[in-house]
């Protein structure tokens, strides 16, 4: 999107513009959606700090065969906690942290369209996690029973399962103002000339994303409330002796579950999809398709959720429609790796830190994918569903994918952010560290998976110790390297050197070519007329 | 110690496949007993070398790339941005691909699902945390059994060297003739539970209140293991489950024994037994079906599973004790004991009766006996 600079509406450099407040009440009252955007990404971070050390007691407990360190139901309160935190905590809230910083200034608009439910959107999120960090304090402890909280082991859980299920409730709301904010802002808030086939692919994706958060967070409020209510007010919808079925909860469960995957992957996405053409200085391939791909997966995960349910006993028909439209996503992702790759093709390449990460996320991603499709197939899943396949699987999708992204996105406009750069040789120790220890830590797990080790067991026989002692060894590395992405991010904002007007080269979307380095606190307002080139 | 285990990790590797660990490492399936599980065997492999082939090849464009169409050497950027000849392509090759693999997946689905002319039929039920065998229809019809993990708990909390069975051994395990049918129906006391013996190909979820089914026709005598796979509560990890696969006479001798001894345990229902006679043998059942909810403390561990040391029913009327330990109770983690026999029952009942300061009356094995349905 190569664009005909024509009015540079620098935002106001002085005066009152952080609304009459300092400190910390600037930040509990601000509506501006740079400072949202702020909290939303530190927030994440936060909690991606508290899922890991989570996730390092189940690994420290898994180094070798026998209980040593923590007690089998603590271990179960862990795997659930590392999900629902990862999920909810630190995966969704720095992608809407990337929406409220990038979205109005790469659409040129000057805020987002409610800025007070923006701030309420944030600021509902740390009292949710609260809540869930508190259930380990109730009677009985937190949960275990793992993220998918089926029925009926929730049932028999403590004053704690009822802490967990308020705080989804809570960061469902959190997330649904959030995307209707997102949806109304993108809908209505594009400057004169920014055509929906214009805008960055960023904005595509997260549009999509922003519909499929309002169609499902419903659906797992209803699921978890269902749950309250058999626990506490004697309804039976998921106990059979009462005409329930616990395989319901499964249902509708996973009627969100599976667009909450792409609701994680698709701004992801998003975020690889203005890296790789920055960075390859030429044009994303197939921009028209990869809107359309995008569209075809949303539509998609809404009619494969019951592939993660092959083994409850579904009549063949169920199983065979399940398979062939589950198979059937593949074609889609394909065309976006295959666009992905394109754009590279007869480049002109560089590989700065955020460049790194995306290659990472592409290669490893599309691993990820591959044992989807392997997935996909009903006796082959009927063999690897609920082993550490799917375990291994999951995390190439969601760290490799989603985490990955964050991060790239993160190097990528820190410099549009804080006007500094960050320190480049230190930011690609991070990306080969990640890369490394993630492999380490996850590729054994398809070896574990195969061999039968189930998921979520604190104990496993003999023949697993070899995998189980390597995966833990690089998920020790692999935190260890996260701290040094806080080192990276923190150097760059206190001592970080003064950014270029254009750090890079290939940058071509708004936020580049309209505003200046760093981006100023009001941006595009007065919204600037566009004379944007036809995208061809 | 932790260090020079890792060390010892890598040095097993770096020496090729740990040769020298006392245990060879599992990477792949199990070794097929079954048509079935040799099915899903090859299926994967086919499609793992169509993956590892169209990986390849989109990743060999992408090192391609990175390698010649760098800015470092000099590559300057063309600006194309679509095809669509190559558009169409790289969606329709796709498509055509995934049809090629979803037949010969389709044709085990089918085969997968057809439970019908069954030799034997084995209603498989899971307790938290423990597999219950009944056999319904076939040789050995009314045979019916518990099946509990056996490996010590000193070797899980590591007061013991692992045996090699480690968490897979079990004192009864499910027994079938070799080539015949098995049709296995799954169902669950409590909560859902996963019945797996990865070597038959055979996996399906136990869910309560409903009843599903599986089958596997097992192609070689052996024992054969897997584990519970679906979370189920604190000890999902602990419920192995394990099946014998014997020849057809072996399997009728034992089938004639299983019922002898079954109407040999009858008879001592009538007979009255001592106090320490039935604390004795209770202290065993105890330790074998309640402790892990109850604890050794028999302070249980509440909200989910409540104490015995002072409960009212416990220190009530005898029947109402009998009654819930018979019948379990609705959407609570206890579960029916009916399996165990009348004096099991019995020994048990008067253990917890007359331990941790609980001080009520004995109960004798015809109490059980009359409470019975």
């Amino acid at each position: 999107m190569s664009a005909v600079v024509h009015d540079h509406s620098h935002g106001h450099e002085h005066g009152d513009h952080h609304g009459g407040y300092s400190g910390l009440m600037r930040w509990v009252t601000t509506t501006n959606h740079k400072d949202i955007g702020t909290m939303y990404l530190w927030f994440s971070f936060t909690m991606f700090l508290v899922g890991g050390v989570m996730a390092l007691v189940i690994r420290a407990e898994l180094f070798s065969p026998g209980l040593q360190i923590v007690d089998p139901d603590f271990f179960n309160q862990m795997t659930t906690m590392h999900g629902l935190i990862m999920v909810f905590g630190a995966i969704m809230p720095a992608f809407v942290g990337f929406a409220n910083w990038l979205i109005p200034i790469q659409i040129g608009a000057p805020d987002m369209a409610f800025a007070r439910m923006n701030n309420w959107s944030f600021w509902i999120l740390p009292f949710a996690a609260l809540l869930l960090i508190l259930s380990f304090f109730a009677p009985g402890g937190a949960p275990g029973v793992g993220w998918t909280l089926y029925a009926p082991l929730t049932v028999q859980m403590g004053a704690g399962m009822d802490f967990t299920i308020f705080a989804i409730h809570l960061l469902g709301m959190s997330s649904i103002m959030g995307s209707i904010n997102i949806i109304t802002t993108i809908l209505n808030m594009r400057a004169p000339g920014m055509t929906l086939m214009r805008m960055p692919l960023f904005c595509w994706t997260w549009l999509i994303t922003a519909y499929l958060l309002v169609a499902v967070m419903p659906v797992l409020a209803g699921a978890v409330t269902m749950t309250l209510t058999d626990r506490h007010f004697g309804t039976s919808f998921f106990n059979a002796a009462g005409g329930g079925d616990p395989v319901l909860y499964q249902h509708i469960f996973w009627f969100f579950g599976h667009p909450e995957v792409y609701i994680i992957a698709l701004p992801a996405f998003g975020v690889i999809s203005q890296i790789i053409p920055a960075f390859s200085r030429k044009p994303l391939f197939g921009y028209a398709s990869m809107v359309y791909a995008t569209t075809a997966i949303a539509i998609l995960s809404f009619i494969v959720w019951a592939h993660h349910m092959y083994t409850v006993g579904m009549p063949v028909t169920g199983q065979l429609f399940f398979m062939y439209a589950t198979a059937l996503i593949a074609v889609p992702t394909g065309v976006k790796v295959f666009n992905w790759v394109a754009t590279m093709w007869k480049g002109s390449l560089t590989f700065e830190t955020p460049m790194l990460f995306a290659i990472g996320f592409l290669f490893l991603f599309t691993l990820g994918g591959f044992t989807g499709l392997v997935l996909s197939m009903v006796p082959i899943d009927i063999q690897l569903h609920d082993t550490y396949y799917v375990v291994a699987h999951f995390h190439y999708v969601m760290v490799a994918g989603a985490l990955f992204a964050a991060f790239g996105g993160v190097y990528f406009w820190l410099p549009k952010w804080t006007g500094r750069m960050y320190d480049e040789t230190l930011g690609r120790i991070h990306f080969w560290l990640t890369m490394i220890f993630f492999n380490i830590t996850f590729f054994v797990q398809h070896f574990s998976g195969l061999a039968g080790m189930p998921r979520r067991i604190p104990d496993y026989p003999l023949m697993f110790e070899t995998w189980n002692n390597i995966s833990s060894i690089g998920a020790f590395g692999f935190a260890l390297s996260q701290l040094l992405f806080l080192y990276v991010v923190l150097k760059c904002i206190r001592s970080g050197a003064q950014a270029p007007e254009k750090p890079w080269e290939g940058a071509d979307s708004l936020e580049w070519t309209h505003l200046p380095t760093p981006a100023p606190y009001h941006s595009f307002d007065p919204q600037p007329v566009l004379e944007l080139e036809e995208r061809p | 110690m932790r260090g020079s285990k890792a060390l010892a990790v890598l040095a097993g590797l770096a020496a090729g496949a740990g040769s020298g660990a006392a245990h060879a490492i599992a990477w792949y399936f199990q070794t097929p007993a079954s048509k079935m599980a040799q099915d899903i065997d090859t299926l994967h492999q086919v499609i793992m070398w169509i993956i590892v082939v169209i990986f390849v090849g989109v990743f060999g464009f992408m090192f391609y790339a990175i390698y010649a169409h760098r800015k470092s050497v000099g590559h300057k950027a063309a600006q194309f941005h679509e095809n669509t000849t190559v558009e169409i392509l790289w969606t329709v090759i796709p498509a055509i691909i995934l049809v090629a693999i979803a037949w010969p997946a389709t044709k085990v689905v089918i085969a997968q699902k057809d439970t019908s002319a069954a030799d034997l039929t084995i209603k498989v039920t899971g307790y938290q945390w423990k597999w219950g065998y009944d056999y319904l229809r076939g040789e050995g019809e009314g045979i019916s059994f518990v099946s509990m993990l056996t490996t010590p708990r000193e070797q899980i909390e590591g007061g013991a060297p692992k045996g090699e069975r480690y968490l897979l051994e079990v004192d009864h395990g499910m027994v079938v003739p070799v080539g015949k049918k098995v049709r296995v129906l799954t169902t669950a006391a409590d909560v859902i539970h996963s019945w797996w013996i990865p070597a038959f190909g055979a996996k399906q979820d136990a869910i309560p209140g409903f009843v599903r089914d599986t089958w596997f026709r097992a192609e070689k005598t052996g024992t054969f293991r897997g584990q519970c796979v679906e979370l189920c509560g604190e000890e999902h990890g602990f419920m192995p489950i394990v099946v014998r696969v014997v020849s057809e006479p072996e399997y009728a001798k034992g089938v004639g024994e299983r019922k002898a001894m079954a109407s040999r345990s009858a008879e001592d229902d009538t007979k009255a037994l001592a106090l320490a006679e039935l604390v004795g043998r209770g202290e065993k059942v105890y330790a074998a079906n309640c402790v892990a909810c109850h604890q050794p403390t028999g302070r249980g561990a509440p909200p989910a599973f409540p104490p015995l040391a002072g409960s009212k029913v416990v220190n009530g009327p005898e029947q109402a004790q009998i009654d819930l330990v018979l019948n379990g109770k609705p959407n609570t983690a206890m579960q029916s004991f009916k399996q165990l026999s009348n004096t099991e029952l019995a020994a048990v009942i008067t253990f917890t009766r007359s331990s941790w300061g609980n001080k009520a009356s004995d109960v004798q094995p015809a109490e059980i006996k009359a409470r019975r349905k």
